[in-house]
């Protein structure tokens, strides 16, 4: 009861977007066949962001470190991946890149984190901003900075489905489909990664606690190695689907910009919490476009819509003011 | 308290060490030896440089000056990780534990450096991998037994009362089956009975292991009862070294600890 009077912001928070996600069906203001393929096109849209913050999360457990480059690495990754598809089939060139992204890792550990041990958390991030200014630029510089595609041979129109229960049916197109089965088993190998196998035990070890961490033996360079290497990867898969939905262009990397406010709902420091922020923003967004902006037009008498485009920020911001800690995040209780 | 075991050569020995922060000196000219399966007390009041001299043992900082010899080699830049992977494990004063971990995992954590088998076999979970994991497993649960938290294994460390997260942070150490143990007040915020259960068991564990014990304690009580030998430290600097009789009738420990009247 006590835990319920405490938290009562977040939970009043919660029922407004729970109410905010059934008032278009409830309120009979759109049809359920139509509703539907909302809300699948931004679970698909979230599963992306989840991607793109689990990439995040991930390095700042293990190395305490904010990563900006996260979205460099998802243009970066994806340019590598359509350029080297164009003379190879696209599986052997996603090969290729995550070896690419494996170097990348090391390469960062070496160069940046290494010599950046023991700095302020603030000049890693601005290391990190220095990363991701080279690798925008030299991702260009090696692979061209027009917009390419990447076809994973998957048919892009829609079929129409379960037009037997909805009227009308509803269009579902079969590459998000597959893209969203891939990201879901990627999620599911890294959550079996980090528990079963002894590495995925050190990566955890690491993340809790340090110092204790290398008394035991954990050689903290090579931890550090393996998650900008796992990131890199999640930033791959996470490029090769936004890259064969819309075209690998530099947009790409303003993806990452999305992820900020999934890490600051989800929490910083939970796995969990990147892909259940990622894929409540991924939806909230494309409701929030789709059925609040025209009520939001009429009522006002406004422009246009364009909710899409800061619903995700205003959402983090609330959750700042309620719960900084976001949804999952460990409460930082420092002495003073 | 007599045990069954020999007290062999020095297996580590810290000479003229001296180790600063900026202008705080926190070592001044430091030397001492271990030896072999002895139980050896780095003792001294608050700020004496206790956990200094524990933390360049164990590799977390680096002295100016000076020369540690471990295991007959003079030993160069040593990292923690490397000091691990030598044999020389520790435990935490104010405690280091994988919170979100359950018992088991923070214990296995420390066979990790143990573990041959690639990341690839492991993600497979394939045979040489599986094989390993097992067997230290099995090695886990004989710590377990032997510190007796064999109900505790699937809780979160973060769950357990002090007392017992104190002995999963000792069974963490001992699952690297070190040569040397060091450990940062062990006794330190425990209840009389947590002490007690807390001394059989360092004594245990140098009995039956033979493994050499450095411990730093800040109350002198506890440890004169367990100590081969006892260094007394006191603003950086040794100010005794002996026997626990020797020391606690020597003038300068009576000194530091109760005061001069000036």
């Amino acid at each position: 009861m006590n835990k319920l009077m405490r938290n009562w912001p977040v939970i009043a928070l919660g029922v407004l977007l729970a109410a905010g996600l059934v008032a278009p069906l409830a309120t009979g203001a759109s049809p359920a066949g139509f509703y539907v393929e909302v809300l699948l096109g931004g679970l698909m849209t979230g599963v992306l962001y989840s991607l793109v913050a689990l990439g995040f999360v991930l390095i700042f457990k293990a190395s305490g470190v904010f990563n900006f480059a996260q979205g460099a690495m998802v243009l970066f990754a994806a340019l590598a991946v359509a350029r080297m598809a164009e003379v190879m089939p696209w599986w052997l060139a996603a090969l290729l890149a995550i070896g690419i992204m494996v170097v990348l890792a090391w390469v960062i550990e070496r160069v940046v984190l290494r010599p950046l041990v023991n700095q302020e958390a603030i000049a890693l991030l601005m290391a990190t901003l220095g990363v991701t200014y080279f690798l925008d630029g030299f991702g260009q510089t090696v692979w061209g900075s027009d917009i390419y595609e990447i076809n994973l041979g998957i048919a892009k129109e829609p079929v129409m489905v379960l037009d037997g229960i909805f009227q009308g049916g509803i269009l579902v197109n079969k590459e998000d489909v597959v893209a969203a089965v891939a990201a879901a088993a990627l999620v599911a190998a890294l959550a079996l990664f980090f528990q079963k196998t002894p590495t995925g035990r050190a990566l955890r070890a690491v993340a809790d606690d340090h110092q204790a961490a290398q008394s035991i033996g954990i050689p903290l360079n090579r931890i550090w190695v393996i998650v900008w290497s796992v990131a890199g990867v999640v930033a791959l898969v996470a490029g090769v689907i936004w890259g064969s939905k819309l075209g690998v262009q530099f947009s790409i990397s303003q993806v990452a910009l999305k992820a900020l406010p999934v890490v600051i709902l989800g929490g910083f420091t939970s796995v969990p919490g990147a892909i259940i922020g990622g894929l409540i923003i991924g939806v909230g967004e494309k409701m929030a476009e789709v059925f609040l902006g025209p009520v939001l037009v009429k009522a006002f008498d406004l422009a246009g819509g364009g909710i899409e485009n800061w619903f995700a920020y205003m959402l983090a911001l609330l959750f700042l003011l309620v719960r900084p800690e976001g949804l999952f995040g460990e409460k930082h209780i420092d002495r003073v | 308290m007599q045990h069954a075991r020999k007290i062999g050569e020095p297996i580590l020995s810290v000479e003229g060490v001296s180790l600063s922060f900026g202008g705080v000196r926190a070592l001044q000219e430091v030397s001492f030896d271990v030896r072999e399966h002895e139980i050896r007390a780095i003792i001294g009041p608050n700020g004496a440089g206790k956990s200094s001299m524990l933390n360049v043992i164990n590799g977390v900082y680096h002295p100016q000056e000076g020369k540690i010899t471990y295991a007959g080699k003079v030993r160069q830049h040593v990292d923690p990780h490397e000091a691990a992977a030598r044999g020389i494990a520790r435990t935490f004063q104010s405690l280091a534990l994988f919170k979100g971990m359950s018992v088991l995992d923070n214990i296995m954590t420390g066979r990790n450096l143990k573990m041959r088998s690639n990341l690839l076999f492991q993600a497979l979970r394939l045979g040489p991998a599986l094989k390993e994991e097992i067997e230290h497993r099995a090695a886990v649960e004989r710590i377990i037994d032997f510190l007796e938290i064999q109900p505790y294994r699937k809780t979160p460390v973060g769950r357990l009362p002090y007392g017992l997260q104190k002995r999963v942070d000792l069974a963490r150490a001992l699952a690297l089956e070190p040569r040397v143990l060091l450990l940062d007040e062990p006794m330190a915020g425990m209840n009389l009975e947590e002490k007690q259960d807390m001394c059989r068991f360092i004594l245990d564990v140098n009995d039956q292991f033979g493994t050499t014990i450095v411990l730093i304690e800040h109350d002198m009580g506890v440890v004169m009862d367990i100590s081969d030998r006892v260094v007394v430290l006191d603003y950086g600097r040794k100010i005794a070294d002996g026997t626990p009789d020797e020391v606690r009738n020597n003038q300068a420990v009576i000194d530091a600890y109760l005061g001069v009247a000036h």
